[in-house]
């Protein structure tokens, strides 16, 4: 289908119809791009394609997809292009692309967006090739203009030089005549061996200093001409809607401009955040509760329990095998029994929830820190009433997000879109989310339990293995193709090389629904299923008697998982594992995530009967390792995030409210609370794998099993501490 | 009647009314940005700034009680502040959001206590939260800009 070249403003007709292809073109197994595309203007990207420009000075700056909110993937990105480009590394700076999914589309996913882990793995191939084009075009214009053989040619450091005549010019004296150069149609691509950026401790931040001066702009920074903030007036409870508001008092506050019902809730416009603010704490709103959820978390979970222990299902909701092999009732031994519950967690970013929205004109343009621009598009093109190709977003820093700010349905950028719409004339609106705002809004990490039951034989390893897991589905309300399962319920243990190791398996899941929304936080299914899989393993070499390491290896070599004995291997041999460890406990931890496997040796003991986590030995098999100073921030980072869910992160609702409002209630790691985390990479010459989350499921586990020996007390439910 | 503030060195008569907090006036009337909103309850430091020198939550702080008040912001640390310098030197910053709280209770906790044992750091530092997780090198970066030796790993 070719983008269609007309005017922006689509007719109703048009929208019914484009939704439903959306819809229906997924459903058919069509490519959603060129829907998703529709309206989008055309757009010159100049001679070096969409991911380069080189300037007059030669300055490089590479184009990012992707949006950087701390992951250091524009640190990584900018060094591939280099690499193939050899550029002058202190001259490349990093540039955020617009919102546009058939340019700047995830190769793994078809739309914009950035999560999954994927930001370098799926651009590797695609900035190599554009770097590698760009470095021929140069060597090719040089060639032309010395009359030298195009191999004579060599680029270092942004100067291209042909030795035997003792000429050389900078990318920008060449540029002129590069434009002029065709792009090769297939660039070659340098062999690894020969990296001279990747890999190395030179691939640092690019925005540190920006970050460390309070210059860098995030969406809540955003100032433009005849900007309104906005706040909203949220109800108690998922599903609540507005019943009726008196604005009265707030249409008296100082600031105040202008007061409107959306479906979210009631929007308080003003010309400042504190204003805004004061104007949305003088409305009373009544709400309608008639929809809402009101179960407790106590509640789901008993239901939950209910449901694992054989409780027959109600109706619509069924089990749904994941893994079935062999003969589960032919395994006869030990039995060994465990479940583990699991609260819902706030990703609780720095920045609350933001968007800067402006409507009108036909138009409408979103600045913010947008992780799936493609969802973004098409959620206000719904709003708004236009093709979502022709939704401008201009994609910003973002102060974390953890998977908190894409979702299929932009929670937070579509409320603020239908303000904006409200407002129209293209007025910038900017909503802000308070703290209270953000952690009661859900979105939450799916509370989840599992039960599990370990037949082993007489030297205690895994004969028969049934699990059964019950949580909410994250992919539902996806505009993707279902096929059922929703993988990410069960992404751990199915796949899991103890499972592979195992002659019978049973594996279920069940997915029940409420009215709290769920979503992918940091690591997705590994965030439960690597703490069952890990903390179980743990127990049954301890009933065995085996070492923790030694079970892993033995289980590994029977499942033939090469990296996961690679890097607890690493892990163990840099952790002295085979030492005491001076008055601490450890324990040991290996998952597959995204591609990557990490091993963690964590060192913890108990100080005044809470856990004290110190020295944390991490290995990390992620295939090329791009940055590896950013690789290692990821897994300091990753464990900080994990280990503060492990330790303290608890969401509750009372009657369907939430409990926590702030960090006072939702406690989080602090500095002094923070391991000191080693990171070791695996050398590998396989295409780079995650490395965003991989390092937050294991720091769980590893801790609990470090608590299991140093108490012989295991872990079934979390946090560990409860407040 | 507008209120003087004394920011970054420069008296600016500002508008808002004298309960507002500071943060809101930095923010949105001296288009001071750097400081942050995180909590708005005084428990994550993200606002953090200089008052006469001590670090104060500028969320929880009216303009009416800073009257005479020298106030420092990270703007006004001017780029190269030793702080700064080792911030960049470690690439401290992961989303960088609550960077600017962190350098100022950093600077704070360094013109107080040149140099700075382990728990004086802790309870400096304890009351800014990072989700990013890069209090390590938070850590670090003090040593280094205290011209104490790195942290060494424990045995």
């Amino acid at each position: 289908m070719k983008t269609p070249a007309r005017p922006l403003n689509a007719t109703r007709r048009e929208l019914v119809v484009g939704a439903t292809l959306v819809g229906g073109a997924l459903l058919v197994g069509c490519s959603p791009v060129d829907l998703l595309s529709a309206g989008a203007a055309k757009h010159d990207f100049g001679a070096f394609g969409p991911f380069l420009k080189i300037a007059p000075d030669g300055a490089v700056t590479v184009v990012s997809k992707h949006i950087e909110f701390g992951q250091g993937n524009h640190a990584g990105l900018a060094a591939i292009v280099a690499e193939e480009l050899d550029a002058d590394w202190a001259k490349v700076t990093v540039e955020q692309a617009p919102a546009m999914a058939k340019v700047y589309g995830n190769n793994g996913m078809g739309v914009q967006l950035t999560g999954g882990s994927s930001a370098i793995s799926n651009s590797w191939g695609q900035l190599r090739a554009a770097g590698a084009s760009a470095r021929a075009m140069f060597v090719q214009a040089a060639a032309q203009r010395w009359r030298a053989p195009a191999s004579e040619i060599i680029v270092r450091d942004g100067v291209v030089s042909h030795v035997v005549s003792g000429r050389s010019a900078g990318f920008g004296e060449l540029l002129a005549d590069a434009a002029k150069i065709a792009p090769p149609a297939k660039p070659a691509l340098k062999d690894p061996k020969s990296f001279t950026l990747i890999g190395t401790e030179r691939v640092r931040r690019k925005d540190s200093a920006a970050k460390s001066q309070g210059r860098a702009r995030f969406t809540q920074d955003v100032q433009l001409p005849d900007m309104l903030v906005a706040m909203v007036a949220h109800p108690p409870r998922f599903g609540a809607k507005v019943a009726a508001y008196d604005a009265s008092a707030t249409a008296k506050a100082p600031g105040v401009v202008a007061v409107y019902q959306i479906p979210t809730g009631v929007a308080v416009l003003a010309h400042t955040t504190w204003a805004a603010r004061q104007g949305r704490d003088a409305l009373k709103v009544g709400w309608d509760e008639t929809k809402a959820e009101k179960r407790g978390s106590a509640q789901m979970l008993a239901e939950y329990k209910a449901l694992a222990a054989g409780q027959t299902p109600p109706e619509g909701l069924a089990w749904q095998s994941f893994e079935a092999k062999g003969d589960m009732a032919a395994a006869k031994g030990v039995v060994f029994e465990a479940s583990y519950d699991f609260p819902f967690l706030a990703h609780a970013a720095m920045e609350p929830m933001d968007c800067v929205a402006q409507v009108g004109f036909g138009k409408a343009k979103l600045t913010f820190g947008s992780q799936g621009q493609s969802l973004d598009q098409l959620n206000t093109a719904k709003i708004v009433g236009m093709l979502p190709g022709a939704v401008e977003i201009e994609t910003l820093f973002a102060g974390g997000s953890f998977g908190r700010r894409t979702n299929f349905q932009s929670d937070y950028a579509a409320e603020c879109v239908h303000i904006a719409k409200k407002v129209g004339k293209m007025r910038p609106v900017k909503l802000v989310w308070t703290r209270e705002d953000d952690m009661a809004a859900g979105y939450f990490r799916p509370m989840a339990h599992h039960a599990v039951r370990v037949v082993v034989d007489k030297d205690g390893y895994p004969l028969a293995w049934r699990h059964r897991v019950v949580t909410a589905s994250i992919m539902k309300g996806s505009p993707m193709p279902s096929k059922g399962l929703d993988d990410s319920t069960v992404e751990g243990v199915m796949g899991s090389p103890y499972l592979k190791a195992t002659p019978a398996v049973d594996g279920q899941v069940i997915m029940p629904e409420s009215g709290v929304p769920v979503l992918w936080w940091r690591s997705v299914g590994a965030t439960h299923t690597a703490f069952v899989m890990e903390h179980t393993i743990d127990q049954l070499a301890a009933k065995a008697g085996k070492d923790p390491v030694d079970y892993r290896r033995a289980l590994y070599r029977k499942a033939g998982a090469t990296r996961h004995l690679a890097v607890l291997d690493l892990a163990a041999a840099k952790a002295g594992w085979d030492r005491p460890a001076n008055g601490w406990s450890r324990g040991v931890a290996v998952h597959e995530s995204f591609g990557s496997v990490v091993a963690q040796v964590a060192e913890v003991k108990l100080v005044d009967g809470q856990p004290k986590v110190g020295r944390v030995i991490t290995a990390i098999d992620c295939g090329v390792a791009v940055a590896p100073d950013q690789i290692a921030a990821q897994m300091e980072g990753g464990t900080c995030y994990g280990l503060s869910a492990a330790l303290y992160g608890r969401i509750s609702l009372r009657d369907g409210a939430v409990e926590q409002t702030n960090f006072d209630g939702y406690r989080v790691l602090r500095n002094s609370e923070a391991p000191t985390v080693e990171t070791y990479i695996l050398p590998s010459g396989n295409p780079p794998s995650g490395v965003g989350e991989p390092g937050t499921p294991v720091i769980g586990p590893a801790v609990a099993n470090a608590l299991l020996a140093l108490t012989g007390k295991p872990t079934s439910a979390l946090p560990l501490v409860q407040t | 009647m507008a209120i003087i503030l004394d920011v970054n060195g420069k008296a600016s008569a500002v508008q808002a009314a004298p309960d507002t907090p500071l943060l809101w006036v930095l923010r949105d009337e001296l288009a001071l940005t750097g400081t942050k909103y995180g909590c708005g309850i005084g428990q994550c430091g993200a606002c953090t700034v200089l008052a006469d020198g001590q670090p104060i939550r500028a969320c929880l702080t009216p303009i009416s009680s800073l009257a005479g008040v020298k106030i420092a912001t990270i703007e006004g640390l001017g780029g190269a502040h030793p702080v700064q310098t080792a911030w960049v030197a470690h690439d401290v910053p992961q989303c960088g959001y609550c960077q600017s709280g962190q350098i100022m209770s950093a600077v704070a906790l360094l013109a107080k206590t040149p140099k700075p044992d382990d728990d004086a750091i802790d309870a400096a530092m304890d009351g800014n939260i990072c989700r990013c997780g890069t209090y390590q090198r938070i850590r670090a970066a003090i040593k280094d800009a205290a011209g104490l030796a790195p942290a060494q790993p424990a045995a």
